[in-house]
């Protein structure tokens, strides 16, 4: 045999397999993706064609065609801008309310403040309070704020009091927790010095921690004033007030047009604290 | 300047308390102001809430909330509420990995010649799905999807898909350019380039991206169903309207158990990925 053909003979001998060759594996995980995808299907009714039924279908044809044009007479924005307003105020309020709870939940539960931690290990007592004081943190953070402003509402009935107060609970938790471990995180050299000659805990907190974190501190409650803010308008759903509760009591009267209107307005307050927010931190830096 | 120093050192004085330049100090009056104007204009009602009627009624409400009813039946039902809100969440996660990576495309510029037309219009969407919360798209969609958890699960899927979207936008934008220049320099299709030079680079990230808002979508799902969306929150939002007590505890609890659950899983995840 000529060496041109013996060589071709060897290529196609050796030539690739046009086969995937990780079919097998790939069979097996899209077999298994069925299989769990298939009860999530059925416990989600997921059912995309009732999307396209004419009984409910036309309603939502009807609603979405009333958002054109968004309700945009005098009277009208004056009230969306009043519960836009309270919307902002209880997010507001309910965050310095958070502030007042965290602040010295924060300093109960930091570790570089612990005197005896300075010598070793830290003594028994503390320990369980700092701990426990966590817990509380995190049990506070742990209830939704909506879940809370039900709660409230059931209580005191309807207003923005159950805002501010489930706002302020939550809130709080996520702040403690976070400051402390802010606090905690950061070089503890100065405060442990200050310790170390004598100073009492509230002035090694001021004159060692707080300078140090004071920026990173202020960036994280803007960030979260930010969060609040859209929570707040989340929260008039279940009647504490503001734009939420505004947007429920349109929605539940199918006017489209007002929907869109406060719709609109939602998107701009929810850009406008974002821009806000950012500006603030970038100051910080 | 150079020279002597000043002759009573100006420089060693404290700074003064209020000065036009100082930010801070605008800072903390606009503070003030938003603070004082909150507290003043909301009608809060401290008296109503801290009045001894109140306070009964709270302690009542949660000395009720301490026994919860643990009868089989009803266990088994919160046991499906909760599988329930799991699978919106879930499933709600994987439309939105689609429904994001879809949009993703053309808000993005993929690479320096790229003209991306649609970049502005695309993000202008993403933005709109983004800043409503999961909760206003469920209102909405209780019109078009009715009561249940499929409304809940949409709603997930289009809050998420814009939050989704614009991470994954970033990350096709910020992804090595070599591999899809040295298959567009022979010609190859854009969708091919997608497929094996762009998508191979970012699957960790989409992946880590969508386990994020996945646990954050589990916590969104169990209160959801207050507007009437499914899940557990379904259930609260009924036992509480009956003034069920026994039954709303039980709930309660296992919206906690399901939150710190979760908390506690990401925590270890974490935890180990990380090491």
């Amino acid at each position: 045999m000529p060496p041109h053909k013996l060589l071709t003979a060897a290529a196609q001998t050796t030539a690739p397999s046009h086969r995937d060759p990780a079919w097998s594996r790939r069979l097996s995980w899209s077999l298994a993706a069925l299989v769990l995808l298939w009860p999530m299907l059925v416990l989600t009714e997921f059912k995309p064609w009732l999307l396209v039924d004419p009984a409910s279908l036309n309603p939502t044809l009807h609603f979405l065609g009333d958002f054109l044009p968004p309700r945009f007479d005098l009277p009208f924005l004056a009230l969306v801008a009043r519960e836009t307003w309270r919307t902002v105020a209880m997010a507001t309020a309910g965050l310095v309310l958070a502030l007042l709870l965290a602040g010295p939940m924060a300093l109960l539960s930091v570790r570089a403040l612990s005197v005896s931690a300075l010598s070793g290990r830290m003594a028994l007592g503390p320990a369980a309070l700092r701990q426990a004081v966590r817990w509380t943190l995190v049990l506070l953070r742990s209830v939704p704020e909506l879940i809370w402003a039900l709660v409230f509402v059931r209580v005191v009935g309807l207003g923005p009091t159950a805002g501010v107060l489930a706002i302020a609970l939550t809130y709080g938790g996520m702040l403690g927790k976070v400051y402390a471990e802010i606090l905690d995180s950061g070089e503890t050299h100065a405060t442990n010095t200050l310790l170390r000659n004598g100073s009492g805990r509230l002035q090694a907190f001021l004159y060692g921690l707080l300078p140090q974190n004071g920026a990173e501190l202020t960036s994280y409650t803007v960030y979260r004033w930010e969060c609040a803010i859209r929570s707040s308008a989340v929260l008039g759903f279940v009647g504490a007030g503001g734009l939420g509760q505004q947007m429920d009591a349109s929605m539940k009267m199918f006017s489209g047009s007002e929907v869109a209107t406060m719709l609109l307005v939602f998107m701009a307050l929810v850009w406008l604290a974002d821009r806000i927010s950012a500006w603030l931190r970038r100051g910080l830096g | 300047m150079t020279g002597k120093p000043a002759a009573n050192e100006v420089f060693k004085l404290p700074a003064p308390l209020f000065d036009a330049r100082c930010r801070a100090c605008w800072f903390a009056a606009a503070v003030l102001l938003l603070t004082v104007g909150s507290f003043w204009t909301l009608d809060l009602q401290w008296m109503q809430f801290l009045s001894w009627s109140a306070l009964a009624k709270m302690g009542r409400f949660l000395g009720e909330l301490l026994q919860p009813d643990l009868s089989a039946p009803f266990l088994g039902k919160l046991m499906w509420a909760t599988l329930e809100t799991l699978a919106m969440s879930a499933l709600g996660t994987l439309l939105a990995m689609a429904l994001g990576l879809a949009l993703a495309l053309p808000a993005s510029k993929a690479f320096v010649g790229d003209p991306a037309h649609w970049r502005g219009a695309t993000r202008l969407l993403l933005n709109a799905l983004r800043s409503v919360p999961e909760l206003v798209w469920a209102t909405l969609l209780l019109i078009a999807a009715g009561l249940g958890p499929f409304a809940g699960t949409l709603a997930l899927a289009l809050h998420t898909s814009g939050v989704l979207g614009r991470l994954f936008a970033e990350a096709i934008e910020n992804a090595p350019a070599g591999p899809g220049f040295a298959l567009r320099v022979r010609a190859i299709s854009e969708t091919r380039i997608f497929l094996y030079a762009t998508l191979p680079q970012i699957l960790p990230q989409l992946v880590s991206y969508t386990l994020y808002r996945w646990e954050n979508n589990i916590r969104a799902a169990a209160v959801l169903g207050v507007v009437g969306a499914g899940g557990l929150g379904q259930m609260l939002a009924y036992h509480l309207g009956l003034f069920q007590m026994a039954q709303t505890s039980s709930v309660l609890m296992a919206m906690l158990l399901l939150v710190a659950l979760v908390d506690a899983l990401s925590f270890a995840c974490r935890r180990v990925m990380a090491r």
